[in-house]
């Protein structure tokens, strides 16, 4: 075996935790670095910022909440810019969370964003006032129930089947905010954030059987998968794991932990298509040596 | 025990009080709570390195963090079914008495007896605790199969098939949605006639030739394995753009680590 062999064989040996190591050292020196990359908006989140951005000031739109903490860093970002921009704008939301764990996500949101909302701010030069956004007049959280597939036919009828009281136990009926609202029909678009394969039930049992406008938030990994319901049409936009949060925040002018995320990607994924090479140079030269060794 | 791992674990704790303290100090007159506050912050810290820790190599720590969290969701997850589906939507269309007990609000006139067919098959569900009985429970879950199938059905016929060979069905050589005449667009811009038509190609010869791949009636030879073969570089493409965004997904993970560790815990201001 010639020395060749031995360092492809190394190449092809090497310890994953050298690479998990240096994988983590990246992550935080580009975290820490003080410099941005620019941000290429894709139509599919400009779609989504238009859509939610032409709304007439009382709109409604339903943010359906579908995520753990395992998905927070990507799918919060994107719950916090279209929360801001729905409340600066004075768009109603009403907010479900179909997944166990969502309602604590949705919640934590709404207090940040509530918190948020009191301080002036000046978003594409236009200036919107601080101010306090009430819960029950600017927003209703009805909360979690499971069978997202029921839920969802239930809320087509009537808001109040599956959701009697909202997710603090005040009856639907006595919220001023969800005075006139009966189902979908009341709602200007359904926008689904979320980590689970609950999106496939508001596609679905939802847009398929309501015919509203839908648009997904979706996690990195389930990325690549709902594609084919925007070129179908069932989904009017898309924004795609910590990428699309971060065009959206762009869109906004609202730079939060996406864009600042999305360096960091960049350098991450540096290093992983560099060890990709890396690790198939050696396959091939391993391969080409043992073929001319006749071996 | 091992002597090393008890003076690890001695450490550990040492580092995980005297973390609780500062903290604790750092948030004192900022938040009324902030003993509490301290401990959740410090307790979260913990759990996220015992778990990163299983990247060196399995150890009591990750163990620990793992077995709370199985045990934690599920105790999570049986709570919030029984408050949020029970106490929340049954019991105030079952009972005025029951709705007090639980503090909920009392749906008058709501009532039907409809809503105790779901009590019944929910008891009938725990039967499966029942050495002897237990056969009983699948009369419930025969109910649940059967409806979901029967949902799902439909679901996937309108949705998934019926849509999306619907979205395939796409012109080749003519104008499409308004992008003019053949011929009559060719820039290079996305909504470009050239664009569209290369897109509609794509799909079409994409969707051809992955069907072609599982089509295993016939011997994958000549033309007909020649479109099979690029069946499968179509597949391989389609999962390599899965495996960038999971990549993409998992970095994120990583960061929305790395900004609680940095930012709520050790309190750098980023």
């Amino acid at each position: 075996m010639n020395q060749n062999t031995n360092i492809f064989n190394k190449m092809m040996s090497m310890d994953r935790r050298w690479v998990f190591l240096l994988l983590i050292i990246v992550c935080v020196a580009a975290y820490f670095a003080p410099f941005s990359i620019p941000i290429l908006i894709e139509p599919e989140v400009e779609r989504v910022y238009n859509f939610v951005d032409t709304l007439a000031p009382g709109s409604i739109v339903f943010l359906a909440i579908d995520y753990d903490p395992a998905s927070l860093a990507e799918l919060h970002p994107m719950t916090y810019v279209l929360l801001e921009q729905c409340f600066r704008r004075n768009i109603r939301v009403i907010c479900t969370a179909l997944h166990p764990n969502g309602p604590s996500m949705a919640e934590n949101a709404f207090l940040e964003v509530v918190d948020s909302c009191k301080v002036d701010k000046t978003y594409h030069g236009k200036q919107f006032m601080g101010r306090e956004v009430v819960n029950g007049i600017d927003y209703c959280f009805l909360g979690y129930k499971p069978y997202p597939a029921l839920v969802i036919l239930g809320m087509g009828t009537n808001f109040r089947l599956p959701f009697p009281a909202d997710y603090y136990g005040r009856p639907i009926d006595s919220i001023p905010m969800m005075k006139g609202i009966q189902n979908y029909d009341q709602v200007a678009c359904v926008v689904n954030i979320s980590g689970t394969s609950g999106t496939e039930y508001w596609i679905s049992y939802g847009q398929g059987r309501f015919g509203f406008p839908l648009a997904l938030g979706v996690t990195g990994v389930m990325g690549a998968e709902y594609y084919p319901y925007l070129n179908s049409g069932q989904i009017f936009g898309y924004m795609a794991g910590m990428l699309g949060a971060a065009q959206y925040e762009k869109l906004a002018e609202n730079d939060g932990k996406a864009v600042v995320a999305m360096k960091v990607q960049l350098f991450a994924h540096f290093l992983i298509i560099f060890f990709i090479i890396i690790g198939n140079i050696g396959f091939f030269m391993d391969k080409f040596s043992k073929k001319r060794e006749g071996r | 025990m091992k002597k090393t791992t008890l003076i690890i674990m001695a450490g550990v704790t040492v580092l995980f009080l005297l973390s609780w303290i500062i903290k604790a100090l750092a948030l004192e007159g900022m938040q009324e709570d902030y003993i509490k506050k301290a401990f959740l912050v410090t307790f979260s810290a913990f759990l996220t390195l015992s778990i990163l820790s299983f990247l060196y190599r399995d150890n009591p720590f990750y163990k620990f963090a793992e077995h709370l969290f199985v045990g934690v969701s599920a105790a999570f997850w049986m709570s919030m079914g029984f408050w949020s589906t029970i106490v929340g939507n049954l019991i105030p269309r079952l009972s005025q008495n029951l709705s007090v007990f639980f503090k909920v609000h009392y749906i008058p006139g709501d009532f039907n007896f409809r809503f105790y067919i779901p009590v019944i098959l929910g008891l009938l569900l725990l039967m499966r605790l029942s050495r002897n009985y237990g056969w009983i429970s699948r009369w419930s879950l025969a109910f649940i199969v059967g409806t979901t199938a029967g949902l799902n059905f439909i679901r996937y016929l309108r949705s998934d098939f019926i849509k999306q060979i619907s979205a395939t069905f796409v012109p080749l050589l003519v104008d499409w949605q308004g992008t003019g005449h053949f011929f009559s667009n060719l820039d290079l811009s996305a909504s470009g006639q050239l664009v569209m038509m290369l897109a509609n190609w794509t799909i079409f010869l994409g969707v051809m030739s992955g069907i072609i791949y599982f089509f295993f009636s016939k011997e994958h030879t000549g033309m007909f394995g020649r479109a099979s073969r690029f069946g499968i570089w179509v597949l391989m493409i389609t999962f390599g753009a899965s495996f960038g965004y999971t990549v993409m997904g998992r970095i994120s993970l990583l960061v929305g680590r790395i900004t609680f560790l940095f930012r709520d815990w050790l309190g750098f201001n980023i």
